[in-house]
């Protein structure tokens, strides 16, 4: 059956069960409730003065009496350093436990030793926001029964408040943390910022489990995680590789053509009527959307306009604009560097905020409904505006939905920054391989080869035209494209389903099929 | 309006993806090179390129510059034989020396256009001054052909052939700049400057830009699309230049049509070259003379 966008889903996905259809960005919020009902936070309770700490891991794990079938949740601000996920899995292995959900926020290269875990039956479903590395290869081949089920950062806390992700225990890393499990990432030797993600978990999993490798005297402040959700507290050696967790500071890209398209972006957003004082914004953390940050840095000072707030995933860059008095405040969900850390600990400013403030759709008002301007990348776009965030030019899963429809969704003015094409490789497209965020949330497309504005939007269309930007319809560059580096040869898929995405309110907006061998 | 070389754009004739994606900077001219960005076994393969390139992909607005081997290496005769025919906006003939080599190029590309029946008025050559003999003979070799329009120096090979070890602030050359801004403005043409090699340094990039500017090179070689804004900032008029131009254009103007030959601006009396200035000035500024 096919969505309202065009995009073939069965109505039954084996593995996952009867779809509910997408039928819009905005149509399941505009009643005020979701449909679903929510469900309570566990039930628990503790004697006083009860000793939460143990031994290690392993002695934690086997006190929430895991079983067969459990759902085991992480979080992902550790990044490509993260020790502490694929640890937890070996030791739910040794112990002979099968079948388990993996509901991590998002998985990457740092997981790939799971691999196996995925082959023995250990691991047989999972819940991610982004999938990479091997696993992302692999899980494309079909290793796994069960479609993996791709969600957004604001569609995952809707999934845990309806139980659709029903965690029974979720293993935070904290790079600080006291005896009674409050914990944060904001200083200790393997600092990483935000716990933003890990919030929903303490709150609803049956059993929560702080890890740390740095135990602080009571109380641990900031208190990130509250020790009122907290079952137990361990301390370990190390949660992760410092050098991949926190990696300095981030640099603006040297490429020239994503400067010129950061450029480019930053003078669409200028013009676009929402660059004006108070206005709030949001980029990713790399490439050209990063570095639209720098020209709007430029514009903001010289034009001396100040901002309300920055929100996202957060980069030193970001906190570089908040120190120097551009944006009043930041709402920081996740950390991308070590500088952020020590801003969340020492700037008042700089707050960090749980997944459902950021981007829950079902409740009174997450932060992404409040944006103005957001700039977000794309692997593919078609001449619909659809982007896909999550599947490569081989079709197989190597990205991540993170907070893209989240966000495009919400922002006054969303703009893709992105290159026409990537070496022989069609990025504006006729379709896509998989849609990740519906194009009618999308306002503008900025490449290199031309600016395109969402028929949706003929006010934005005229107002940039008057200033001269190379506007062009997309199917105009869509051809453009094709005439430089052709029509590529279509993947072959099979009708098994390897991925099911979500779309932020909880509806499938497509299905990711296996690449046929 | 005359078109604008504040930058040219070198791309190296054997790298594809650069090649395809020369047209999106900006850059108001592309020197798609054969010569010395490309290695000696790259030769054919980058000038098949270059042809093919040349054919498939729309450079926007760009002028599109050749750069081609001289004609006393092997390559010189087959990259005129496959790129003449193509009829680039211009091509550049690197190492000119005197005006009798640039003559006998000359002499080659209008033999090789008169056989595909094309005309010799169409294509412009660029020349490019990299020793000191051609230093010598700039002024010559500027006023040798109606199809020269623009000279270039090169600043690598010509510190090379002087023997400077050290041209850090650019002392050594200094006078070969000033000799070919001299002979390509004594000639009504246009004067490129070489190349800053430090694509990291954007501060001494806009200082050695607006040097150039300032001793009258019309713009400057690139190798990085990144230093591409710089020099146009450098080259853009400020507010009050335009300002003064616009009003020297339209008090000229008026004055004309009263029949009055000689007149002041803000208490300063406008002649020819003043005239001249103001309207270069507008031209950098892409206002049109015309809607005046």
């Amino acid at each position: 059956m096919k969505n309202t966008i065009g995009r073939e889903v069965p109505v039954n996905i084996e593995g996952f069960g009867k779809t509910d259809m997408f039928i819009g960005a905005w149509e399941k919020l505009k009643k005020g409730w979701m449909d679903e009902i929510t469900i309570p936070p566990p039930n628990k309770a503790k004697m006083p003065h009860q000793c939460k700490s143990c031994m290690d891991l392993e002695q934690a794990i086997t006190r929430t009496s895991p079983k067969n079938g459990m759902t085991v949740s992480f979080h992902h601000h550790l990044r490509n350093g993260d020790n502490i996920l694929v640890k937890t899995i070996e030791i739910l292995a040794n112990m002979g436990i099968k079948d388990i959900t993996l509901a991590a926020s998002s998985l990457n290269q740092s997981h790939d030793s799971l691999l196996k875990y995925l082959k023995d039956g250990t691991i047989t479903k999972i819940w991610t926001s982004g999938l990479r590395g091997i696993l992302g290869k692999e899980i494309s081949k079909g290793i796994l029964d069960k479609p993996v089920i791709i969600h957004s950062h604001g569609g995952r806390v809707r999934a845990i408040h309806t139980g659709k992700i029903l965690v029974d225990l979720v293993i935070i890393a904290a790079s600080a943390a006291d005896e009674e499990g409050n914990a944060t990432g904001s200083h200790g030797k393997s600092a990483f910022g935000s716990l933003g993600y890990a919030m929903i978990d303490a709150q609803y999993a049956k059993q929560v489990i702080v890890v740390t490798d740095n135990i602080v005297d009571f109380p641990c402040i900031p208190i990130s995680i509250s020790q009122n959700f907290v079952d137990y507290v361990v301390k370990v050696e190390s949660i992760g590789d410092a050098s991949q967790i926190a990696t300095g500071t981030t640099r603006i890209t040297k490429s020239p053509l994503d400067l010129r398209i950061a450029k480019l972006a930053a003078n669409v957003i200028e013009h676009s009527g929402f660059f004006v004082p108070g206005f709030s914004f949001q980029v990713g953390a790399g490439g050209a959307s990063l570095a639209v940050a720098k020209f709007i840095r430029e514009k903001m000072t010289q034009q001396k306009l100040k901002g309300s707030f920055l929100l996202g995933g957060v980069t030193s860059y970001i906190v570089d604009m908040l120190e120097e008095g551009l944006f009043k405040t930041v709402f920081d969900v996740q950390s991308f560097d070590a500088a952020v850390s020590t801003s969340i600990l020492n700037n008042k400013n700089h707050i960090e905020i749980p997944a459902g403030l950021y981007a829950n759709p079902f409740n009174c008002g997450c932060l992404t409904n409040k944006l103005d301007v957001v700039v977000l990348g794309a692997l593919e776009i078609d001449t619909n505006f659809n982007v896909n965030v999550i599947t490569g030019s081989d079709g197989t899963i190597r990205g991540a939905s993170g907070g893209h429809s989240d966000t495009a969704s919400g922002a006054n003015l969303t703009v893709v920054v992105c290159p026409s094409f990537r070496g022989r490789v069609a990025i504006v497209k006729k379709t896509i391989h998989t849609v990740v965020t519906p194009g009618e949330t999308i306002d503008v497309l900025v490449t290199e080869r031309g600016i395109c504005v969402n028929p949706n939007k003929p006010e934005l269309e005229e107002r940039l035209i008057k200033t001269g930007l190379n506007i062009k319809k997309i199917e105009e560059l869509q051809k453009e494209v094709e005439s430089i580096v052709g029509v590529e040869k279509e993947i072959e898929f099979t009708d098994k389903i390897v991925g099911v995405v979500e779309y932020r309110d909880g509806t499938i907006i497509d299905v990711i099929r296996q690449v046929k061998p | 309006m005359k078109k604008k070389r504040r930058t040219m754009l070198y791309i190296p004739g054997n790298n594809p993806a650069m090649l395809q994606q020369g047209g999106v900077y900006g850059a108001d001219s592309l020197l798609l090179d054969l010569e010395d960005a490309v290695a000696i076994n790259q030769k054919d393969a980058a000038r098949i390129l270059v042809r093919n390139i040349l054919k498939e992909i729309d450079f926007y607005d760009a002028e599109i510059c050749v750069r081609v081997n001289h004609i006393d290496t092997p390559f010189g005769m087959k990259d005129l034989e496959e790129i003449v025919p193509l009829q680039p906006d211009a091509i550049r003939f690197p190492k000119t020396e005197t005006p009798e080599e640039l003559g006998r190029l000359i002499e080659i590309i209008e033999h090789i256009e008169d056989k595909h029946g094309l005309p010799h008025d169409k294509m412009t050559l660029h020349v490019m001054i990299e020793t000191a003999l051609g230093v010598q003979n700039v002024f010559d070799i500027a006023k040798l052909s109606k199809r020269v329009d623009a000279i270039t120096i090169g600043g690598q090979d010509l510190t090379a052939d002087m023997n400077i070890t050290n041209n850090r602030d650019g002392s050594g050359i200094d006078l070969a700049r000033k000799m070919i801004v001299m002979a390509a403005k004594a000639n009504k043409i246009d004067a490129i400057d070489t190349v800053f090699v430090d694509i990291n340094d954007d501060e001494g990039l806009r200082k050695e830009a607006e040097y150039s500017k300032n001793i009258g090179f019309t713009g400057k070689a690139v190798i990085n699309p990144r230093q591409i804004d710089i020099i146009h900032e450098v080259y853009q008029p400020t507010q009050e230049e335009i300002r003064k131009a616009y009003k020297i254009i339209r008090a000229f103007k008026k004055n004309k049509e009263a029949g009055i030959g000689v007149f002041s601006v803000d208490g300063k009396m406008v002649d020819a070259p003043v005239m001249a200035r103001a309207a270069y000035v507008l031209e950098l500024a892409e206002i049109d003379f015309d809607s005046i």
